[in-house]
């Protein structure tokens, strides 16, 4: 993967309170490469949607991105301020949010948002933006959308507002599309009618994916690849088959165990004891050891980040053998593609 | 649409009428219009006639109707003090008032919402207090030591600006305006910005709490992350976020600085409405009285009916309920 368009490296994200520096995102690294979908999973509070803004830098006060690098086709751009990160920011890099009710202004057109949207970037006529605006809403699978463009946002669905977010981050041809859970504020059907779009947008245009989410069920379906986040650090990464197959660390397997989908109803679902560790107070050595079965006396010291020879990476002194039977799929559809 | 209008209409005659009605009671009680209109040296014979002539012989509700027949034929009755129609009387009165009070409302305006929208853009900056420090004075300092403080430090220290009066006036459509010559507005600059004082710090403190909820909201974060100028995201998101609000209060302060603006304008001896209300009210003129204060339930009305459209255009889903 030395092709990637995105390279996140050692991400440092912390934030100053009063009970002393919060490291919301310790040394997060990962890559994506043109086209493809990084799966970033994790609890609420694991620091994944931390992740996903502080890769735009839209960290605000008392929070600021501490070190390591975002490096976008090779620049990093945690340096930029003001004007030169603006011009990134939707034109090279683009995010959608998770609730499609909160993230459109609710007195502003479809079209005045959206034209607004292209011309941050480029010094086009009114009338070419709205062209542009129009053809991003037909690529994201929206009907009519020259009507759409006059209609506010109250008088569309959930998932329509959520396509017509995607179709906003897609104006300006990204290279990457932070998605942060972007699908967890819509019903099942209208998810899958999304990821199959996102998917076929990926395939389509080279934009690369982070599709931040904690449900392994649209991971497993979606992404080519999967880090998983747990306080603030990435635990295991590697491709999303293997991953959602045959887990090395105890936390994924601990997740993967307790998705319904695999157990026969009325049997009691196992769950990871416990609960995330508050960042003010973080265990010593690994922060997963209080709740992992696995825990040995090495545990207290931080764990190596042990890489396999499959390009699989985990973070632990116990990783689990590797299985080699068949991945067991969470859903009974996938987007992913075939390559 | 039209049922609203109806609906608005109906209910500003039904504030009319209870506003006469009190007003009429009212004036009855605090005393006899004819001990103040006549020399108390008249004879009685004189004292009499006057009666017999404003009717005051009468029962007060038969005063009421015919007052009330005279107005819905377009007759709002003739002063007790200066013996002219009413309606020209206030008419006379009204451009003086119209021109400070929108003066007033204007300096507020287009210095309070850029001043709040930079106190809630930047809440937690030395110029933030700064100006929120101001906006409490504003409408915490009584107007007319304000308006004596400003006479005192730019008409008498400084010797810039007069320090009352209205100055020379042109004739724009029939009415007499100062606003049009620069001499004009030397004098009304300290009366305006001594009625613009409050308002202003109302505004201030509107804007920038609006500001500030709407900053942190989903759709300003999504905004930046299209890469929106900052410019951009304040003047097309937030600004028209937090406009209803700023409307409502602008029409209520509107409504009242026309009807009201009788400290400012006694203070600086500006010949408008409110000097006259005052004078009325000391004399029992009762007509002018009456017909003031409808004047005033019509302007607020107007002001309220207008505000009540424009909430329409400025947010969608009022419009979308408004028509279902």
């Amino acid at each position: 993967m030395s092709d990637a368009v995105l390279r996140v490296n050692n991400l440092q994200t912390q934030f100053q309170t009063r009970a002393g520096v919060l490291k919301a995102v310790d040394g997060v690294s990962f890559e994506v490469a043109r086209g493809r979908i990084l799966g970033l999973v994790g609890e609420s509070g694991s620091g994944k949607s931390v992740t996903g803004y502080s890769i735009l830098g839209l960290i605000e006060a008392p929070g600021q991105v501490a070190g390591g690098e975002v490096l976008l086709n090779g620049k990093d751009i945690t340096r930029l301020k003001g004007e030169a990160m603006r011009q990134v920011r939707g034109a090279q890099i683009a995010m959608v949010f998770q609730d499609p009710m909160m993230t459109l202004n609710p007195v502003l057109k479809i079209g005045t948002q959206m034209i607004a949207a292209v011309r941050a970037h480029d010094r086009v006529s009114r009338k070419v933006a709205r062209a542009r605006a129009r053809d991003a809403l037909a690529k994201v699978g929206i009907p009519s959308p020259e009507e759409r463009l006059e209609a506010y946002p109250h008088q569309l669905s959930g998932g329509m507002r959520q396509r017509v977010a995607i179709a906003i981050a897609l104006l300006h041809s990204p290279a990457v599309i932070i998605a942060d859970e972007p699908t967890t504020a819509l019903d099942v059907s209208i998810q899958g009618q999304i990821l199959a779009e996102v998917r076929r947008l990926a395939d389509e245009t080279g934009t690369a994916f982070v599709w931040v989410t904690h449900d392994l069920a649209v991971v497993s379906s979606l992404a080519d690849d999967i880090c998983v986040m747990y306080a603030g650090r990435v635990v295991e990464s590697g491709p999303a088959a293997d991953v959602i197959g045959s887990p090395r660390h105890p936390y994924t397997a601990g997740l993967l165990a307790s998705v319904p989908a695999e157990h026969e109803p009325g049997t009691k679902l196992p769950q990871v004891p416990g609960s995330t560790p508050s960042l003010a107070n973080l265990p010593q050595g690994c922060a997963f050891a209080p709740r992992c079965a696995k825990a040995g006396p090495a545990c207290t010291t931080t764990p190596p980040v042990q890489k396999f020879e499959d390009g699989r990476t985990a973070l632990c002194h116990y990783p689990i053998e590797p299985v080699s039977c068949q991945p067991l799929s969470l859903t009974s559809t996938t987007y992913r593609s075939a390559s | 649409m039209i049922g609203f209008l109806i609906q608005r209409v109906l209910q500003a005659l039904m504030v009319v009428i209870a506003m006469s009605i009190i007003v009429f009671l009212g004036v009855y009680a605090i005393g006899n219009p004819i001990d103040v209109m006549i020399d108390p040296a008249s004879d009685q014979a004189l004292r009499e006639a006057l009666i017999q002539r404003y009717g005051f012989d009468r029962p007060l509700f038969e005063q009421y109707f015919i007052f009330m027949n005279n107005m819905l034929h377009g007759d709002l009755g003739e002063s007790f003090i200066y013996r002219l129609p009413v309606l020209s009387l206030i008419l006379s009165r009204l451009p003086a008032t119209l021109e400070l009070a929108l003066t007033a409302m204007l300096i507020a305006t287009l210095l309070g919402i850029p001043l709040g929208l930079w106190a809630g853009y930047k809440p937690d900056s030395l110029s933030a207090r700064a100006i929120m420090g101001f906006s409490v004075l504003g409408f915490s300092v009584p107007s007319f030591w304000v308006g004596l403080l400003l006479i005192m430090v730019f008409a008498v220290e400084l010797g810039w600006l007069p320090s009352g009066g209205r100055g020379p006036t042109t004739e724009v459509l029939g009415m007499n305006l100062s606003i049009t010559s620069l001499e004009g507005w030397s004098y009304i600059l300290l009366p305006a910005f001594n009625l613009a004082l409050f308002k202003l710090g109302l505004l201030i403190r509107l804007t920038r709490a609006g500001t500030v909820e709407v900053m942190s909201s989903d759709y300003v974060r999504f905004a930046r992350a299209q890469g929106l100028s900052e410019g951009k995201v304040v003047g097309l998101h937030v600004l028209k976020n937090i406009s209803i609000p700023i409307v409502t209060v602008f029409g209520l302060e509107l409504g009242s600085t026309l009807a009201f603006a009788v400290v400012t304008e006694t203070v600086f001896n500006w010949p408008g409405m409110g000097k006259l209300i005052i004078d009325s009210i000391t004399v029992l003129d009762r007509p002018v009285m009456v017909a003031y204060l409808i004047l005033v339930v019509f302007l607020f009305v107007m002001i309220n009916l207008v505000v009540d459209l424009i909430y329409g255009q400025l947010d969608p889903r009022i419009r979308v309920k408004a028509a279902s």
